[in-house]
């Protein structure tokens, strides 16, 4: 096995009633490599995140995790071992204030493991991370009730939700949907810092233009089948990609 | 042989007891816990109807179902509505209403042995070395013919079509112009009317007691949870199951058993199964 | 157009804001406004028996808060939760029989009882109501509603644990004073407690799993876990509910696991403010008291508050409790848009 397959996904099917939503889907993910997973809509995409992360249990073929399967574990564990994942459409605990969004992943099992007791004051820590993901440390922003806060706080509340559990691996599903062009141009060096320090990422993503400024490698979707994988200026460049998208033949 | 049939007879009961909630919760997702008070409306109004007004039997029965359904309709459009999509708030408020509906004929004493229905037909007959009342006979034939016209009636006619489609992907049924208030409203006027069906053909076995209202609810739960929410095949397979062994436990163990019987098989389909039998309800799996 | 629209604009009371944080203790006045509505609670259910002299309203607070710590479980599952008990019922119902039945066979005094009943039946109850657990809320909802009337019905047909007459010759509290300054300093802790508990980490976790709980299991925790152990707590206040009924009346019989036990508290919650921990216990107090002024009615009482329930839900309402924060907090004037 390759040393730096951090991920395999393996022959994987889903169906949901009748409706093949994934078909023998296989791809090797690099340890660091930023991964982009494109396709039309209803390829399949969000499926794929979900089987990979144990919210949906794929019908036959396996996902493995350096060396652990990861197929048949439920969510939390799956998140216990360090792969992650970011909702398509945030919902924060709406009660909670932002700040308290954060704490809740701090009383995971994972962070409880390994630096659980030494990590001194939790809201500190949330207060830390908050300010990481380009939130204001003034007194009042973080305190505030997360419901209160425009989408794209809220998207990187999500990736903050992610953060705070130290992970190897994380899978952003649709980061840069429903934000303008300057939001994303000021996620993006977030996302890049991530992968420079270590961090192996997956970006499912429509917003196919600013996910190849920064993808390693693109996979490309299309009714539940892999039908490309290469770097992104092969993909803009296939036949068979275009005809997915546009249907020209 | 006498075991079949009566636990044949068990069965059908439970399962005519339990298609109302069942329609209901399958159609609108709203549990109706208002079920048992509505099964004895019935049972009181065609007694109101046959004693105190002297209308005869079948006029009797024609009526309370009719007054029954309009009931059942009513209290979803005026009360319900108001907290639908909110699970919490529909149980809590169809439960008070059930419970005012039936502690209110308590109050008013309704709770001697002076209030019975007559049988249809008086007496019993003979079937295969078996004594049986015509009653339950008639309790079998109306149950198959209930669920024979439940069917044609979801596959053949319009209102049962849209009924079906909502069960099965609102916002489609939606898009195709199918409103949903106005179906639940169906729905519920029929779950209602199944219930009052139910009564009438159940309650000359016995009296109408305000007990009866709150048995009736926890059989029709246990029958759906058992044989699965949401799935016409569930309610029939739990009740049967139910139906065969609480004869079963009855006759080889106890009648005092019948009720640990039932709650055994709710742990046991909650454990091994929790979306029952036949269930088609994917817990975890939505939401994502 | 010359219709002038108004509306109702709610603004924060000049002293609310001028005591906000530290700045409460800066003058007497500002002392007093902020620490007002908790003395107020606190002093009035401890000194209320006091001014009371009669047996019977005595015992009408007691029972009143019987049904607040119901009510204080119901709200705590509910709203910080997210599980909708209807099942107050299986509560004291477990915990009565267990303290009833220790007391009865073994002769166990009830200082020993009572706390066994606590725990044993909380863990008895969340065994039970484990495997509802992952599923959906509803089936929670409709599993403990059935509990109560299920085992009822189980001890009637086997006739065990005296049956249908049940265990009467139980013991019994020394004096009424006892039975009073036993439960009245139990509320205000609890309530207090629960009130930190939820806003402490344990307490935020459960929240977040009422609020989103895919998010909690996708930041690896096990929500079942939490869960279970909120359950604990909930059952373990109607344990403790149920055995000291035992002990009050001296008598254990399948009444334990009426209905009434499960809807009052829901109608209290409902009636004193959702959510506020506080309300659910006012709500009790002031439904018991229409209860007993009711009494010549009899099983009317029940329709009158499944109806005031029913109406409650439907219309909506916030309740007792957020309604007098609103009054004492802000004031409302109409403006024009």
């Amino acid at each position: 096995m390759n040393k730096n397959v951090i991920l395999q996904v393996k022959g994987v099917n889903k169906s949901f009633g009748g409706v093949k939503a994934i078909h023998h889907v296989s791809f090797d993910l690099l340890k660091g490599e930023i991964l982009g997973i494109i396709g039309p809509n209803g390829s399949g995409k969000t499926t794929l995140v979900n089987l990979i992360t144990g919210f949906v249990k794929a019908d036959s073929g396996f996902v493995f995790a350096e060396g652990k399967k990861l197929s048949g574990l439920p969510p939390y564990k799956i998140a216990g071992l360090g792969i992650v994942r970011t909702f398509q459409i945030p919902r924060p605990y709406h009660s909670l204030s932002a700040m308290k969004n954060l704490v809740v992943p701090l009383y995971s099992s994972r962070i409880m493991r390994t630096i659980g007791g030494k990590l001194g004051d939790r809201d500190t820590v949330a207060l830390d991370i908050l300010e990481e993901i380009g939130f204001e440390r003034d007194a009042h922003v973080p305190y505030k009730h997360a419901s209160t806060f425009p989408e794209g706080y809220l998207k990187r509340l999500e990736l903050a939700r992610c953060l705070a559990l130290r992970p190897h691996v994380i899978i952003m599903d649709e980061l840069f949907s429903g934000l303008s062009v300057s939001e994303i141009t000021a996620m993006i060096p977030i996302v890049e810092k991530l992968q420079m320090n270590g961090m192996t990422i997956i970006m499912v993503e429509h917003r196919v233009r600013e996910l190849f400024q920064i993808a390693h490698r693109v996979m490309v979707m299309n009714f539940g089948e892999k039908i490309a994988e290469d770097v992104p200026d092969a993909i803009i460049k296939s036949e068979i990609v275009k005809q997915a998208y546009l249907g020209v033949t | 042989m006498n075991i079949f049939i009566f636990g044949l007879v068990n069965s059908v009961i439970l399962a005519l007891m339990a298609s109302g909630f069942a329609l209901v919760y399958g159609v609108s997702r709203l549990a109706n816990f208002a079920h048992g008070a509505l099964y004895i409306l019935a049972g009181f109004a065609t007694w109101l109807f046959l004693n105190r007004l002297g209308i005869n039997y079948i006029g009797s029965i024609f009526l309370s179902i009719i007054i029954v359904s309009i009931i059942g309709g009513a209290i979803y459009r005026f009360l319900l509505i108001r907290v639908k999509g909110m699970p919490a708030s529909e149980i809590i408020a169809s439960l008070a209403i059930g419970i005012a509906i039936m502690e209110l004929f308590r109050w008013r004493g309704f709770i001697s042995e002076a209030y019975m229905l007559p049988p249809f037909v008086a007496g019993s007959v003979s079937i295969a070395g078996v004594v049986i009342d015509w009653q339950r006979l008639i309790i079998i034939g109306v149950g198959l013919a209930m669920m024979l016209s439940l069917w044609l009636f979801t596959h053949h006619t319009k209102v049962g079509l849209s009924l079906r489609a909502i069960a099965q992907d609102k916002h489609a049924s939606m898009m195709s112009g199918i409103e949903p208030d106005r179906t639940a409203v169906i729905a519920l006027a029929m779950g209602s009317a199944l219930a009052g069906v139910a009564a009438v053909v159940i309650l000359p076995l016995g009296n109408i007691t305000v007990e009866t209202g709150y048995m009736v609810l926890i059989d029709a739960i246990a029958v759906c949870i058992i044989g699965g929410l949401g799935s016409w095949a569930g309610v029939l397979a739990g009740a049967f199951l139910l139906g065969f062994s609480r004869i079963l436990t009855a006759a080889f163990i106890g009648p005092h058993w019948q009720m640990v019987v039932v709650l055994l098989f709710i742990i046991l389909t909650l454990i091994l199964k929790p979306s029952g039998l036949l269930g088609r309800q994917k817990e975890l799996e939505e939401r994502v | 157009m010359d219709e002038k629209i108004r509306r109702r604009e709610r603004l924060d009371r000049g002293i609310k804001v001028r005591t906000e944080g530290i700045y409460a203790i800066s003058s007497w006045r500002g002392i007093a406004y902020t620490s007002l509505p908790t003395a107020a609670f606190v002093l009035g259910l401890l000194i209320i028996p006091l001014a009371v002299t009669s047996m019977t309203w005595q015992k009408i607070i007691i029972i009143a808060c019987v049904f607040a710590f119901l009510a204080l479980s119901f709200d705590f599952l509910a709203h910080f939760v997210g599980i909708v008990c209807l099942g107050g019922a299986f509560f004291t119902g477990v915990g009565g029989y267990i303290s009833g039945v220790l007391n009865s066979a073994f002769g166990a005094p009830l200082v020993i009882t009572i706390p066994i009943a606590t725990i044993g039946g909380a863990v008895i109850c969340t065994l039970f109501l484990l495997p509802c657990l992952p599923m959906r809320g509803i089936y929670f909802a409709i599993v403990s509603l059935m509990y109560p009337l299920l085992f009822a019905r189980v001890i009637q047909a086997l006739d065990i644990f005296g049956g249908t007459d049940g265990l009467p010759g139980l013991a019994t509290f020394p004096n009424t004073w006892v039975e009073l300054y036993l439960i009245l300093p139990m509320i205000l802790i609890l309530t207090f407690g629960l009130r930190r508990l939820v806003n402490e980490d344990f307490g935020i976790v459960l929240r977040a799993i009422k609020d989103n709980d895919q998010a909690v299991r996708a930041s690896n925790i096990n929500i079942t876990w939490y869960k279970m152990k909120a359950v604990f707590l909930g059952s373990a206040i109607g344990c403790f509910a149920g055995a000291y009924l035992a002990h009050l009346y001296g008598w254990v019989g399948i009444s334990l696991f009426a209905l009434d036990f499960s809807i009052f508290p829901i109608a209290a919650t409902v009636v004193g403010g959702v959510g506020t921990l506080v309300g659910p216990v006012i709500g009790a107090i002031i439904l018991t008291m229409f209860s007993e002024m009711l009494r010549e009615f009899g099983p009317l009482r029940v329709v009158f508050y499944s109806l005031i329930l029913a109406g409650l839900v439907i219309l909506n309402t916030g309740g007792l409790v957020p309604y007098l924060q609103r009054k004492y907090y802000q004031f409302e004037h109409w403006i024009e848009i």
